[in-house]
């Protein structure tokens, strides 16, 4: 019996090992690829032999790379304020109001995060030339109000749900209007679902590819994501492989950090929101 | 109008507010996203070229199928309904869909498991399986398109010294393994969000139908099948819709680690193609109408056949 049990508790964690180790290798082995140069590079190595700054220096340098750093952190930190901001108080009519039709335009909010982003792409592409933005970071705020809005919303209602009735109903014994009891009641209680969405609907922004490759012509106003898919070398045959894996690492360690520090919330947040971030 | 106000009850000054609440919220809905979908959808039933927005002419279903007979009596059907590359870039996008949804539940299953049980590094685990999902996707495109390279890649070097391959695979440039490629990525990628999806249903289990069944004796396989997978059926369900939507759209990560291979082209790459890069601005919209048109339909027959309750309002 005890031999059985010590069998099954091996094979068990020998899964929880090849699950660590699945889930963290690709990522070990772009940081090890990203401090290798010149001949080192073009060897298979597992552990990391050479810590040679080259591929850092020479993506940091070029000024590109730094701008498309600029252009995201505006870019998403814009939309995502926007789009709480929008939110927060259509989340609490959709929460704590009754009123007809509640349930059907919850339904067509989930819907629009869930659009195929190309089917807007071309109406889209239209109203960016029409608003003169094109190529420029407000083509992609504006246009990254299609996926932030609707999931800030939808996890917001969720969150605002489940705040128990009798806090709102002293509020409006105390002849508190709507407007006041979001601010003043609601608000505060919200902050770690905002810092959540927040979050969440950044790494969103952060990530986007299909708008941004779309809506940008120039080197200079390119977000990261698309800097990097886009990074080539000297010539078409030459990938600059120690670089992109050096701009990879550079752009997704601050993200690592964030998602384990608010790893619990996120995850909450996620499965309220049962969208992909 | 606080006399105005007067007159009216609580609940109707409430859905008064709520109605301005929810105003600016619409507005901007409907600014990005009915509104280009209309123009969308309009500009598949024009001829219009990238390089001149404006000077499309309507043409009704043309970009979709037209039927021409010529005078010797043979009939031409053009549009992307008998376009080879359409679909088969249908094709590509569904397998896709299907497959990766299937390994991604399968496997989010077996990881969420592992998850809910009780066991030292949980949390450590937890905090390894959030880092794949916090990759952006083209950074991971990148990654393993670096991993699979063909000569310098890490993946030919470990099997061919476990000496499962011959020689080396040319993954994502050959035509017989550029879907693998793309597979394997996504799986890796999304699995954990998969996971923590089940995860968060597992949790909803009360844990003393576990201990009933443990001393009754029953085969934890049957527990599974017979106890946890139906009282987990409503969360995997929503978690399979909304990776199903997400894979039928999927541009990214093939428009990055496989460019210009027609064994991977999806339905969203392939628009964009003709929209942007080929000057078939109108082409490319029929494409993308009819692929909101395949995802709409797709929902509905789910939502309904599987009575899938998402918006939630059925828990309270």
């Amino acid at each position: 019996m005890t031999a059985q049990k010590l069998l099954t508790n091996i094979a068990f964690y020998a899964l929880v090992v090849v699950i660590v180790v699945f889930s963290v290798f690709p990522f070990y082995y772009a940081i090890v690829t990203s401090f290798s140069t010149g001949t080192e590079l073009f060897k298979v190595n597992y552990w990391p032999k050479v810590f040679d700054w080259g591929n850092y220096e020479s993506v940091l340098g070029g000024r590109n790379f730094v701008r498309s750093i600029w252009n995201s952190v505006f870019i998403a930190t814009t939309t995502v304020v926007f789009a709480l901001f929008l939110a927060v108080t259509a989340s609490y009519a959709l929460a704590r109001v009754r009123f007809r039709g509640r349930g059907l335009l919850l339904m067509m909010i989930l819907a629009v995060s869930m659009f195929p982003q190309i089917a807007v792409l071309a109406g889209l592409f239209e109203l960016v030339r029409f608003l003169g933005i094109f190529n420029t970071p407000y083509a992609m705020i504006m246009s990254y109000v299609i996926f932030t809005l609707p999931f800030t919303v939808w996890v917001l209602t969720t969150f605002m749900r489940d705040l128990p009735v009798e806090i709102e109903e002293a509020a409006i014994v105390d002849g508190a209007t709507p407007w006041i009891i979001i601010t003043k009641v609601f608000l505060p209680l919200l902050w770690p679902a905002l810092v959540t969405t927040g979050l969440l609907a950044f790494i969103g922004a952060w990530n986007e590819f299909l708008f941004a490759l779309t809506f940008t012509s120039s080197e200079t106003t390119r977000t990261v994501p698309v800097a990097i898919g886009l990074l080539s070398g000297a010539s078409q045959q030459e990938i600059p492989w120690g670089p992109i894996m050096a701009a990879s690492v550079i752009v997704t360690v601050p993200l690592i950090i964030l998602v384990l520090i608010f790893q619990r919330k996120i995850v909450a947040g996620l499965t309220a929101g049962g969208v992909k971030g | 109008m606080a006399t105005n106000d007067g007159g009216l009850s609580l609940s109707q000054q409430r859905q008064r507010a709520a109605f301005w609440f929810l105003a600016p919220m619409l507005a901007a809905l409907f600014f990005v996203a009915a509104w280009p979908l209309l123009r969308t959808i309009w500009f598949s039933l024009t001829n219009t070229l990238l390089s001149d927005l404006y000077g499309g002419e309507f043409i009704g279903f043309d970009n979709y199928l037209s039927i021409r007979v010529l005078e010797s009596g043979r009939v031409i059907y053009r549009g992307t309904l008998v376009d080879p590359a359409w679909w088969n870039a249908v094709w590509n996008t569904v397998r896709f869909a299907f497959v990766s949804v299937f390994f991604e539940t399968v496997l989010g299953l077996i990881v969420a498991l592992v998850l809910n049980a009780e066991f030292k590094g949980r949390g450590l685990v937890r905090a390894a399986i959030l880092i794949p999902w916090a990759i952006p996707t083209i950074v991971s495109a990148k990654m393993w398109a670096w991993m699979l390279n063909d000569q310098f890649g890490i993946i030919n070097d470990i099997l061919l010294n476990l000496g499962l391959i011959d020689q080396k695979i040319a993954w994502t440039a050959s035509v017989d393994t550029a879907m693998y490629a793309v597979l394997m990525v996504d799986i890796w990628k999304t699995t954990p969000f998969m996971a923590l999806l089940i995860l968060a249903g597992l949790q909803m289990v009360p844990r003393d139908i576990y201990e009933a069944a443990k001393l009754d004796g029953v085969n934890p396989i049957k527990v599974f099948f017979k106890i946890t997978l139906p009282l987990i059926r409503p969360a995997l369900a929503v978690a399979i819709i909304f990776r199903m939507l997400d894979a039928l759209r999927i541009f990214d990560l093939v428009y990055v680690l496989t460019p210009n291979s027609a064994a991977t082209k999806t339905m969203s790459v392939i628009s964009r193609e003709n929209m942007i890069d080929f000057d078939k601005f109108a082409y490319g919209a029929a494409q993308s109408t009819l692929l909101f048109a395949i995802i709409a339909i797709f929902v509905s027959l789910y939502i309904w056949l599987g009575k899938v309750d998402l918006s939630g309002e059925g828990q309270k």
